[in-house]
């Protein structure tokens, strides 16, 4: 059958308009100029201001910080959730509100959690931020396993207490193993999400460790450089490799079952 | 050895199990048969410790059994789906029990090499189980039950995953590996054939209760309900009463059969295709007993050929099995009739 041309055209722009801004985000990052709207030449010096910049740095790090220590707690609880909603609980309620962090609205969860902070006398610093994140990402974490668990094979689980396993063991040795690459994409989405989120870091970090979103931002008030668009284009690169990364070992898992 | 008793399991508003009692015997092949959804399938549950019984006991040896969790219980599951770990190697999983038991290394070693020894699969110990064919994976999924050396073991539709040919060969192989290893066996299958071919004894289940506890041949020949005639291999039934010389039948007059009901009992006049002889109706002369009718349909089998024949005051056809194949074609005339001693009274 002929496919109408004409049908190519509103797919197309769909993708101009997904993904025009972020090419000339990119190409700009190779700026020889200063300006961020006028291209005047290939040139990595951006880069190397950006690498320079002593509060991009600090900035990077502490989300390198909140990130790991995000990804941590996350997967674990994540995953004890997903276990325990899956294979010890019938309630669809508490199905239904395990995973609702994930989809509340950051604004929310900020404000609620800096209230929350305020009201069990918690100071702000990194430590705080990796508490906020948690709480999305475990509800992350625990929809990506919980999904995985639901199509595995209880009769493996099953099979492993028959042949004498205790029910210790037969989580470690069966129920973990097969949930492995489910685990790790959780731990991947749960990292990407925390290195580049701003609105729950900005209501729960103290303003003497702000992480590189909040820098970001505070530079970006007083007119985007060049530099900036650098600095997105690494974070694009590495929140693309990560995602892609989470996606293969989902499909890995998948085909695997 | 197991002995269950009034054993009662109901799910929801369904009676998976109801008051049931068995008692295996040592050393036994044992089959639970029955249509699927019959509650069996529930009772090995039970016997493997993933389901537990409303009401009842189970004892092994004379202790109690449904009190222990099932990895502390000397007792094996084979699983439908053969339940084999994807992410170990075939050595691996037929370790797996051992190593729960915290046996020496060697001894492990020795056992499962030995155990792979007698299922033919030495050359498959390094493999995963996505890389063996459906036969092999049953093996394996044997060779981890057996090497645990239990008490009993459960097979769920062992059989059941393989193609008919494959199915053939498990078949002698299961019976040959129970008999090395005498360990008992329950088997769980809703098909008749395989019951009869693998068990000393058969249980057979409909909708939660045991019909009848019987040797295949008894059980056979002498079925003791309705259910079990009409399940058990093919046979052709008949409604009426009993009398001194067998069933007068609704519609076709006195039946011949053997019988020690008291007269005027509802039951069932069960006879076997192979039972019914098959005449041209010129060939003989009428008497209580033979009945006539018209050849509808005549299927050839290889070994043997089912003739069946529509007979008037009876609504399905009458079903004789005849040796080879048969010159007998639709639209004959014939006559058919059976000796009192094949045909079995059944009470309804």
């Amino acid at each position: 059958m002929r496919k109408p041309r004409l049908l190519y055209v509103p797919f197309w722009a769909t993708y101009v308009f997904l993904y025009a801004p972020i090419v000339v985000l990119v190409v700009m990052s190779f700026n020889a100029g200063g300006s961020p709207y006028s291209f005047e030449g290939f040139s990595l010096k951006w880069y190397g201001e950006f690498a320079a910049n002593a509060e991009i740095r600090r900035g990077l790090v502490n989300t390198l910080i909140v990130a790991a220590g995000t990804t941590v707690l996350s997967t674990v609880l994540g995953t004890l959730m997903a276990v325990g909603l899956a294979r010890h609980s019938r309630s669809r309620l508490l199905d239904a509100i395990g995973v609702l962090p994930a989809v509340l609205p950051d604004l929310v969860l900020g404000i609620g959690l800096l209230l929350f902070y305020v009201w069990v006398q918690l100071s702000l610093g990194l430590h705080s931020v990796v508490l906020a994140h948690t709480v999305f990402g475990t509800a992350f974490v625990a929809a990506v396993v919980r999904t995985r668990l639901t199509h595995a094979d209880t009769s493996l689980e099953e099979a492993s207490r028959d042949l004498g396993a205790t029910p210790v063991a037969t989580f470690f040795r069966i129920t973990l193993p097969q949930l492995a690459p489910g685990i790790a994409a959780g731990a991947l989405l749960a990292f990407t999400l925390s290195v580049d989120e701003f609105v729950i870091a900005f209501f729960t970090s103290a303003p003497t460790e702000p992480t590189l979103p909040i820098v970001i931002y505070s530079m970006v008030r007083f007119g985007v450089t060049p530099e900036i668009n650098a600095l997105a284009t690494v974070l694009l690169a590495v929140s693309f490799s990560v995602v892609i990364a989470a996606q293969r070992m989902t499909r890995l898992t998948e085909s695997f079952s | 050895m197991l002995q269950i008793t009034g054993v009662s399991r109901r799910f929801g508003d369904v009676t998976a199990l109801a008051d049931v009692s068995l008692e295996i015997r040592q050393g036994e092949f044992f089959a639970l048969l029955g249509p699927s959804g019959c509650g069996k399938t529930t009772l090995l549950r039970i016997l493997a410790g993933f389901e537990s019984p409303d009401a009842g006991t189970v004892t092994l040896d004379g202790a109690d059994l449904l009190g222990r969790p099932p990895h502390r219980r000397p007792v094996n599951l084979m699983f439908q789906s053969y339940a084999l770990f994807p992410h170990m190697t075939v050595a691996k999983n037929v370790a797996y029990g051992l190593e729960r038991e915290k046996l020496p290394r060697a001894e492990i070693r020795s056992r499962v090499g030995e155990v792979l020894e007698k299922v033919g699969l030495s050359a498959m110990a390094g493999r995963r189980p996505q890389q063996l064919s459906g036969g092999q994976r049953q093996r394996v999924a044997l060779a981890r039950a057996i090497v645990k050396r239990p008490r009993l073991l459960l097979l769920d539709e062992p059989l059941s995953a393989l193609d008919k040919k494959v199915r053939a060969e498990m078949q002698l192989e299961l019976k040959r590996l129970q008999h090395e290893v005498g360990i008992t066996f329950v088997v769980v299958t809703h098909d008749q054939e395989e019951a009869m071919s693998l068990a000393d004894r058969i249980a057979v289940f409909s909708a939660g209760r045991v019909e009848q506890v019987d040797e295949p041949v008894a059980l056979y020949q002498r079925p003791r309900t309705p259910f079990v005639a009409g399940f058990v291999g093919e046979n052709n039934l008949f409604g009426g009463r009993a009398c001194s010389v067998g069933l007068a039948a609704d519609g076709l007059g006195v039946l011949p059969g053997s019988s020690d009901m008291p007269d005027g009992t509802s039951a069932l006049l069960a006879v076997r295709p192979e039972r019914v002889r098959l005449a041209p109706a010129d060939a003989v002369a009428d008497a209580p007993g033979v009945l006539r009718g018209e050849v509808a349909d005549v299927s050839f089998y290889g070994g043997v050929s089912h003739v069946s024949v529509t007979v008037p005051g009876r609504q399905e056809p009458v079903l004789a099995a005849v040796q080879g194949a048969t010159r007998t074609l639709p639209g004959e005339r014939v006559a058919l009739s059976w000796a009192p001693e094949d045909g079995v009274l059944v009470p309804q």
